[in-house]
Formats: structure tokens, C-alpha cells, sequence
């Protein structure tokens, strides 16, 4: 499996990262090569094995559906953004 | 460990602290030092003790947390540029326990950025240098942690460990460093890494602390549902008989003298009446591939919060929305961890999911089956953590699969869920710390922590 140029940009994209072509140049070798060694696991026979996603011995885990304080209230986490304005956070305009 | 009392107060024990602190400046140990405020709760220790009041357990003891722990009002960097502006809002569950019995937390200590590397030199902040020989790498990602247990800065620290960035950095700097099983220990407040394979355990100098630190923090969370019912002080440890070797590590990528120091381990063993049973444990040649195919794919997942809007680093020469997303994850992560991100989404998209991560998930089974096939022949199993000693600074940092390849006997155990404990095992003739582990099954913590006794 070869990871091509194309496929690249559209990692970065997919990663939102804003590359230069230089940067690109300078991850190509080091993906294609994890990519590369990643790939042996194919030599390994799955048939017939279920997946496991997760190790925590539960399935759903349910409480009740109310409303409470946590740690940290409005103005505390509103206080962590970069610009605000009237209890929001302010970005630039989209449309 | 020393806690407080009327002769040596806890005040005296932070200033000792701080004084060691400041003294091994040039390791780079610490991302931020909490003075002020650890003599203020020292002073307020003191107090209680002078007037007979009960204090905890961890009175006094000066401790230092990895820098991906959340501490109300304080920055939590994840020695990351994109979370260095970040101030945590909360407190992680870990850290609130600890402080409860009396523990006084000093500082934040270095990483790799995000926990990605086995090295510490992928923090933003530098490289940590290991307590032994300052020209070699502390091991990561928990680097700082075991540097300041291991200098005796502090009593012990909490680290991470998602594939083996506990075990690792304590072997490399003659510690005590337990992953818990997964689910013992509270998640809460700790920056996400790969949840799947998440765990937060600590670094001591002896195992009896890591009973003690175990007892008071593996419990159930209701903040952390995939913590799991208490179990750790009603499981009695189990009388170890059988201790299993895996074969299929006894080969020449390991350091000789690392597979010398394990064969002399178990003839110790073997002479205290131990019975050593050779287990063949083919999969596990496969398991680094797993993980840097399941790793990468949480990662991917769980780092796109990091956008640059709610909270931690907005690149400042944007102007649209796309171009702060673009921009800030860009210059706010480092090589690695774009280089992880990047193989996460690779292995999650469209027509190459079923090849890569659907794979990785089912040859997941195969491990744990393995593992589960291997405590049915014996208790627990004893190996090395890594390959080889500390290695030089820069030797590998540029060559990522030479760094992967540090994890190749650590992160089965993460996929698996199961605990491991590495344990300080000699030094090699040049004064390099060796390190083995000890791995049980679900929830034998308790048994690993009692065993580790035995090879003290």
C-alpha cells in the first residue's frame, strides 16, 4: 500500500491542517513509512473474529436525564475562549 | 514514604521539595511549580497537626502531577503550544483524591506533547533529560514524572499510560511505575489521548506507596463511567505460583543485557520455590501494528476538539473560520502529532477502514484470547518493558518507526486492558537502569503490587 500526494493533501485537509508544500514534503517519507509497516498486519488471519472496540467489561452504563451543576460554571468556561462577547463566543462571520 | 508530623513538618517536606526542584533546574523536569500555594497548604497541614486534628493518609508528602492532569486554575499544557494559553476550569479526580489525604502537589511536570512519544523530546517545552545520564532520554511519555520520583524531588508522581508511557520512563530511570488495569483509575480531568487504551497510574519508589496511592484512588467515578465498581482493597493479591516467559521476546532486538537480568530474575525466582512456565505468544509480534493503527485512529477522533475556539490557542493571522481551524492546528501541534492524526485518519477513511482499523479491532481479540490462553498456565507474567536501556537524546526522534519500535513489549497490555507493573531490575554495566514488568489479568493489581515484593 502507497499513500500518493493527492492522498496526502487530503489528510491534511481531512486533519484541518493548513500545510505548506514544504511541510508535506517533509511528513511524506515518515507516513508512507508507518503506513508501510502498519500494513504487515495483514499477513495476520482474522476470519471469523469478532472486532473488540473497547475493554471496560459494561455495555451502556444509563442515568437519569436531569440537569446539574458540574464543575466549572458559565462565566469560568466562557473565560477560556480567546474573544466573547454578550455570554458567546465570538468567531468570524460565516455567512 | 515520609508524611508530616510535629518534627518534620509539612512544610519543611515542601521546602525540600522545591529546594531539589530548583536544584535540578537543568533537566527540565517541570512545565509549571506551584510554591506559593504548596507552602500555603503545608502551613495549613502544620496546623491540623499541631492541634491533634486527623490528617490523611498522604499528609504533607510533596507529590508532582503530568502535565495533562487538569488543576482548577492552573495551566495544563499537555507541553503542547495549542493548550499552552489553557487555564483548567476543573479538577481531575485523580489529583482531588490525592489531595484529600494531605498530598501537596508542587507542579506539573514535562511529557511528550499530547503523551505522543516514548521519549519526552516531542514536548513543546524540550526535552527531559534522564536522572541517571543527562546526555540520554528520560523515556516517555511520562518523562518528568519518573525523573522527579527518581531524583527524590518528590515522594511520587501520577503519570499516563496508553502504551507503555508509564512503564517505560520508570525503567529507564529505576522506579516503581503501575499501569492499572483499565477502568481502576478515575479518567476525569485528564486530557484525552486514545480512550480505548487510557489508564492513569502513578511512579514510586516502592511498591508498598503504590498499594497506598492504589487504595486511595482506584475507585469508582461517577464522573468517569468507564470507571470501573470498587474492587482494589476487597480483592485479596493472590499467592503467586506459576510466573510465565514470554519466548517469543527472547530474540536478539532485545538488549543483551536486559534478557541476562530477566534469566537472572527467574533463577532467583525458581531458587524461592517459583515454577517458571515458557508461554508461546505468537500474536503479540503483531500488536505494535494494532496499536499504531487503533492509537492513531482515537487520537484523530478525540484532538479535533482542538480548534481553536472555545479554548486553549487561536492563531492570531486568521480571518475566516476555516483559515483558525487550518491555522491553529497547524502551527499549535508538533510533528508528531500531526503525523498521528494524519495515520488516524488515513486508517478510519473510506476504503481503507476495513484493511486497517477494522482489522487492528479484530486482531484485538486475537491478543486479549492470547493473554487470557496465558493466565489460564500461569499467574503472572514477568518481561522486559523496552528493548534497550535509555538511548541517546536525538537518536531517534527523527525516525519515528525506530521510536515505535520502543513500544513493541508495552502497549500489548493496553490493548488487552490488563495491569502491568515495571519494577526497578539492576543496572547494566555502564549504570543505565534496567527495567521489567510484571503483567497479571483483570483487576490483579493488587497481586502484581504484593509480588513486586518479592523481587525487591
Amino acid at each position: 500500500m502507497d499513500i500518493s500526494r493527492e492522498d496526502l493533501k487530503h489528510l491534511a485537509a481531512l486533519s484541518d491542517f493548513s500545510m505548506s508544500d514544504e511541510e508535506l514534503d517533509s511528513l511524506e517519507g515518515d507516513l508512507k513509512g508507518i503506513v508501510n509497516y502498519i500494513s504487515e498486519l495483514s499477513s495476520l488471519n482474522t476470519e471469523g473474529i469478532e472486532p473488540t472496540y473497547q475493554v471496560f467489561e459494561m455495555e451502556n452504563v444509563w442515568r437519569d436525564d436531569e440537569i446539574k451543576p458540574m464543575d466549572a460554571n458559565r462565566e469560568e468556561l466562557l473565560a477560556l475562549t480567546t474573544e466573547e462577547k454578550n455570554n458567546q463566543i465570538k468567531v468570524p462571520k460565516v455567512l | 514514604m515520609k508524611t508530616a508530623n510535629k518534627t518534620i513538618t509539612a512544610t519543611r517536606l515542601v521546602q525540600d521539595a522545591l529546594t531539589k526542584a530548583d536544584f535540578f533546574k537543568s533537566y527540565n523536569i517541570f512545565t509549571s511549580i506551584y510554591a506559593d500555594e504548596a507552602l500555603e497548604k503545608a502551613a495549613a497541614i502544620d496546623a491540623k497537626i499541631e492541634k491533634g486534628e486527623p490528617v490523611g493518609r498522604l499528609a504533607g508528602v510533596p507529590f508532582v502531577a503530568k502535565d495533562n492532569y487538569l488543576v482548577k486554575g492552573t495551566k495544563t499544557t499537555a507541553s503542547s503550544h495549542i493548550l499552552e494559553p489553557f487555564v483548567a476550569p476543573v479538577t481531575s479526580t485523580v489529583v482531588e483524591q490525592l489531595e484529600a489525604e494531605g498530598a501537596i502537589l508542587i507542579g506539573k511536570v514535562n511529557m511528550d506533547s499530547f503523551a505522543h512519544g516514548s521519549s519526552t523530546e516531542n514536548s513543546y517545552f524540550g526535552p527531559t533529560l534522564n536522572a541517571y545520564d543527562n546526555t540520554r532520554v528520560a523515556g516517555g511519555s511520562s518523562g518528568g514524572s519518573a525523573v522527579a520520583v527518581a531524583l527524590d524531588i518528590v515522594e511520587f508522581a501520577t503519570g499516563s499510560d496508553t502504551g507503555g508511557s508509564i512503564r517505560q520512563p520508570a525503567s529507564f530511570n529505576g522506579v516503581y511505575g503501575l499501569k492499572p488495569t483499565y477502568g481502576a483509575t478515575s479518567r476525569y480531568g485528564v486530557v484525552s489521548m486514545a480512550s480505548s487504551l487510557d489508564t492513569d497510574g502513578f511512579f514510586t519508589k516502592t511498591p508498598e506507596d503504590m498499594d497506598l496511592l492504589m487504595s486511595i484512588c482506584a475507585k469508582r467515578d461517577e464522573k468517569d463511567l468507564t470507571t470501573l465498581p470498587d474492587f482494589y482493597d476487597e480483592t485479596p493479591a493472590k499467592k503467586v505460583k506459576k510466573v510465565g516467559i514470554i519466548k517469543d521476546f527472547d530474540n536478539d532486538s532485545v538488549d543483551s543485557e536486559i534478557r541476562a537480568h530477566l534469566k537472572e530474575e527467574c533463577e532467583k525466582l525458581k531458587e524461592k520455590g517459583f515454577e517458571i512456565v515458557e508461554l508461546d505468544m505468537p500474536t503479540l509480534k503483531h500488536a505494535l501494528a494494532v496499536y499504531y493503527i487503533i492509537c492513531p485512529a482515537e487520537i484523530a477522533s478525540n484532538l479535533s476538539r482542538y480548534d481553536g475556539i472555545r479554548y486553549g490557542l487561536r492563531s492570531g493571522k486568521a480571518h475566516s473560520l476555516d483559515e483558525i481551524y487550518g491555522d491553529t492546528r497547524n502551527e499549535g501541534f508538533m510533528k508528531e502529532n500531526k503525523r498521528r492524526i494524519m495515520i488516524g485518519n488515513f486508517v478510519l477513511s473510506s476504503g481503507f477502514y476495513d484493511a486497517y482499523f477494522l482489522k487492528a479491532a479484530k486482531a484485538r481479540t486475537l491478543i486479549i484470547n492470547e493473554y487470557k490462553k496465558a493466565f489460564e498456565k500461569c499467574d503472572v507474567i514477568l518481561t522486559p518493558v523496552a528493548p534497550n536501556p535509555a538511548f541517546k537524546l536525538g537518536e531517534k526522534v527523527n525516525d519515528p518507526i525506530a521510536m515505535y519500535l520502543e513500544d513493541v513489549m508495552s502497549v500489548p497490555i493496553n490493548l488487552a486492558g490488563i495491569p502491568g507493573l515495571a519494577i526497578p531490575a539492576g543496572k547494566t554495566e555502564t549504570g543505565l537502569p534496567i527495567g521489567l514488568q510484571i503483567l497479571g489479568p483483570r483487576r490483579s493489581d493488587k497481586t502484581l503490587i504484593e509480588f513486586a515484593k518479592e523481587l525487591a
